[in-house]
């Protein structure tokens, strides 16, 4: 779907900003908004390009930058800390052979922490795009990288 | 394991029998996966894919249960287990029982039928007197008392007015409106189309937060169903009301969870709180009087028109009423989803319907309340868990999140880690919230480190009695908790950091040291070839072997390579 297309099912109304720009960021392969975006989505809903850009750097699930195909998110809260979401947090990086915040060089991946995910029951836990993955050992991050690196 | 399920089920041409139901979560997670059977109601725990098959010729062709898989090998059944016995399931009532996806079983066991009778038999002040007298407070936290709020809603001039669902769920640790949301998405949708009969709204948001896609998917189910059923839509129940629902999503931002944050957030603003006055009651989204409440909250409310509000308040204390659903997590046996009257004493929340600390460790706290809650010590275990009787102790119901605490936690680090959450959470609109939760963390970084002094306990209370008094909304204003109530139960930990430079629990790695017992080193040299930097040193066949303090980094490496128990972690830094 083009951006167009993507943003003409919404209402013009500014309540619908954080969804269309939800759609947008998720219909980017790049996992991020690009300013053309941003000057889109304010014309649509009627909001100064200022304030749409306001809103954008407020929310940390939106990126002005490109970010992987995949987004990785582990739970860095108390349930999941106290389960050893740190041993995860070092597969991953060694996997992955980035930090937090970083970007595989193949594009495929970026490494994110975020605070609770709400699946406490199956600490530590991580989300792969939408894909809770709980109960995670190291051998379980690395057999979640590998399944998503064969599938592309 | 669904997958496995169907395919065990076609193949012994069961698929038209047996229906197999993905419900919402049933509570017990460390058990997971689990499988409920009716209607016998054999429960199944840690089934594994590989189980499929046997479940299907066993208990379905052949009628005996696995019973390897039961819960405990000829347990009784689940109605009868402590962890279910002891909890009043209302609001999770067919979580785990109903299909989410299919408005029919909701239909089944009453659903809906609470709003028929609010429209057709009651006029909105009724159904406002009704919810009044039941006692019912908010479960977003603060405990505002809910009928009182459907008033001042409904009093308020203004139209149109809007009902709001705060679906942001973000204290960690909690995840009860994730399981109602999932499990039981038209008990919300009901309780929100009663809410807005009484005060007078015919159009209402549920703002989820993204993180939370399954929810959102049977929401959006849910919403279509009952669009298609008439529950929502023009003249429901042939009264003279409509009422629609929409979904919003947060984009990942804790704040957005206060209410107008997340007003300012649907208006698609940054989610920053404003002072109030005004109240959102009186002006909210778009400037219109708005009724926000929590899931939890809204999920309460078909029980109170179908049952009474005479039958709800003889449910839990004086002041609060009702049941709540608790998450049960860290040191203690059965983690998970509970749901148990107000009232219930912290110890049989516990050591009853949790099981206590496992083996081996004992009770040290329970951090109750989540980020914004306090940590309540073990003298404390018989007070009830209702609004008042928490907040009076120095910690609050919020959102139900309750971590257990053994031996092994050192306080002042707890309150460090809550303080890390909401510091960074903190949306940064007002000074005492931005700058005084980090001055706060800068204290306890000193004291964690060892470098901290007598002077820092008094500057922690009088900023942390500064933020709380002086921040714009909730966030900053129960920020301390933490900080404030670890420092109230358990001082002398603080102190023995700051004196004897030494963490009790030996958590804080520069208050702890390694050292060898003599006596018992065999010089097996496994401690010299774990160690990274050099530090534990010897010869081989030469006990005792030695830790050179000055190069060890406290990674414990030794201590789990040492086949003998030789080497020993310590309070206090090597004198
Ligand atoms: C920082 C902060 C976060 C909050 N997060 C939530 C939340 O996730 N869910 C919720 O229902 N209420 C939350 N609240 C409380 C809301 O502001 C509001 O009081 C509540 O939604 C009212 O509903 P109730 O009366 O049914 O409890 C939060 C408050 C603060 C200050
Ligand atoms: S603490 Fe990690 S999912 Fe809740």
């Amino acid at each position: 779907m083009d951006k167009e297309t993507i943003i003409g099912q919404y209402p013009r109304s500014p309540d619908c900003l954080l969804s269309i720009l939800h759609d947008l960021q998720e219909a980017n392969p790049e996992n991020y908004l690009t300013e053309d975006d941003l000057a889109l989505v304010a014309a649509h809903v009627g909001l100064p390009l200022s304030a749409v850009h306001d809103a954008v750097t407020f929310y940390s699930m939106f990126s002005l930058r490109p970010r992987g195909r995949h987004i990785i998110r582990l739970c860095a809260s108390p349930n999941c800390h106290l389960a050893g979401a740190w041993s995860a947090l070092a597969e991953l990086r060694t996997l992955l052979g980035v930090d937090v915040g970083g970007t595989t060089p193949d594009g495929l991946f970026t490494l994110e922490l975020t605070s609770c995910l709400g699946v406490c029951g199956v600490a530590p836990v991580m989300m792969v795009d939408d894909e809770v993955v709980g109960n995670l050992t190291p051998d379980k991050v690395r057999q979640t990288i590998a399944r998503y690196r064969e599938a592309g | 394991m669904k997958r496995a399920l169907l395919q065990a089920l076609a193949d012994h041409g069961l698929a038209s029998e047996v229906q197999l139901v993905e419900t919402g979560c049933m509570g017990p997670c460390e058990l997971g996966p689990v499988l409920l059977v009716y209607p016998e109601g054999t429960f199944y725990v840690r089934v594994r894919p590989e189980d499929a098959a046997e479940i299907v010729v066993e208990h379905f062709l052949k009628g005996r249960p696995v019973r390897r898989l039961l819960w405990t090998e000829g347990a009784p059944p689940p109605r009868e287990i402590p962890f279910f016995a002891r909890q009043k399931k209302l609001v999770l009532a067919n979580s785990g029982v109903i299909d989410p996806e299919r408005i029919e079983e909701y239909i089944a066991v009453g659903g809906y039928e609470a709003l028929g009778r609010a429209l057709t038999q009651m006029t909105p002040e009724q159904v406002i007197a009704e919810v009044r007298r039941s006692g019912l407070r908010g479960r977003g936290g603060a405990g505002f008392p809910t009928g009182a709020k459907w008033e001042a809603v409904r009093a308020a001039p203004g139209t149109p007015k809007y009902v709001i669902c705060n679906a942001d769920e973000g204290d960690p640790g909690a995840f009860m409106d994730r399981a109602v949301l999932e499990g039981d998405p038209h008990s919300v949708l009901e309780g929100m189309a009663i809410a807005a009969y009484a005060v007078g709204a015919n159009h209402g948001y549920i703002y989820v937060r993204a993180e939370y896609p399954l929810a959102v998917r049977r929401l959006e189910v849910a919403i279509a169903q009952a669009r298609k059923l008439g529950v929502l839509g023009e003249r429901i129940f042939d009264a003279d009301f409509s009422f629609d629902i929409e979904l919003r999503m947060g984009a990942g931002a804790f704040v957005c969870g206060e209410e107008t944050a997340l007003i300012a957030s649907i208006e698609g603003r940054r989610g920053e709180p404003r002072p109030r006055p005004p109240y959102p009651a009186t002006s909210g989204l778009w400037g219109k009087p708005t009724l926000i409440n929590n899931v939890e909250t809204y999920a309460s409310v078909r029980h109170i028109i179908l049952n009474g509000a005479d039958w709800f308040a003889q449910i839990g204390t004086a002041g609060s009423k009702g049941t709540k659903v608790f998450a049960l997590a860290g040191k203690v046996r059965n983690t998970g989803l509970v749901e148990v009257p107000m009232g219930i004493t912290l110890r049989e929340l516990i050591f009853d319907i949790g099981g206590g600390v496992p083996a081996g460790r004992a009770f040290k706290a329970v951090q109750i309340g989540g980020p914004s809650g306090g940590c309540l010590p073990a003298s404390l275990l018989d007070v009830p868990v209702d609004y008042d009787s928490l907040r009076e102790h120095g910690a609050i119901m919020g959102s139900g999140g309750l971590i257990v605490l053994d031996d092994s936690a050192c306080m002042v680090n707890v309150a460090k880690f809550f303080l890390e959450f909401t510091a960074d959470e903190s949306c940064g609109k007002c000074i005492p919230c931005r700058v005084g939760t980090r001055m706060m963390l800068g204290i306890l970084d000193r004291i964690t480190r060892g470098e901290g002094d007598e002077e820092d306990l008094r500057r922690l209370v009088e900023i942390g009695e500064m933020v709380r008094a002086a921040s714009l909304c909730g966030l900053g204003q129960t920020a301390p908790n933490p900080v404030l109530s670890t420092l109230r139960y358990f001082e002398d930990e603080y102190r023995a950091h700051i004196h004897e430079r030494a963490c009790p629990a030996g958590v804080c790695p520069d208050l702890v040291h390694y050292a060898i017992l003599a006596e018992r080193c065999r010089a097996c040299d496994a401690c010299r070839r774990a160690c990274p930097t050099g530090a534990a040193q010897g010869t081989p066949g030469q006990p005792p072997y030695r830790i050179v303090d000055s190069l060890c980094i406290r990674c414990g490496a030794c201590l789990e390579a040492c086949p003998f128990g030789a080497v020993e972690k310590r309070p206090g830094q090597r004198g």
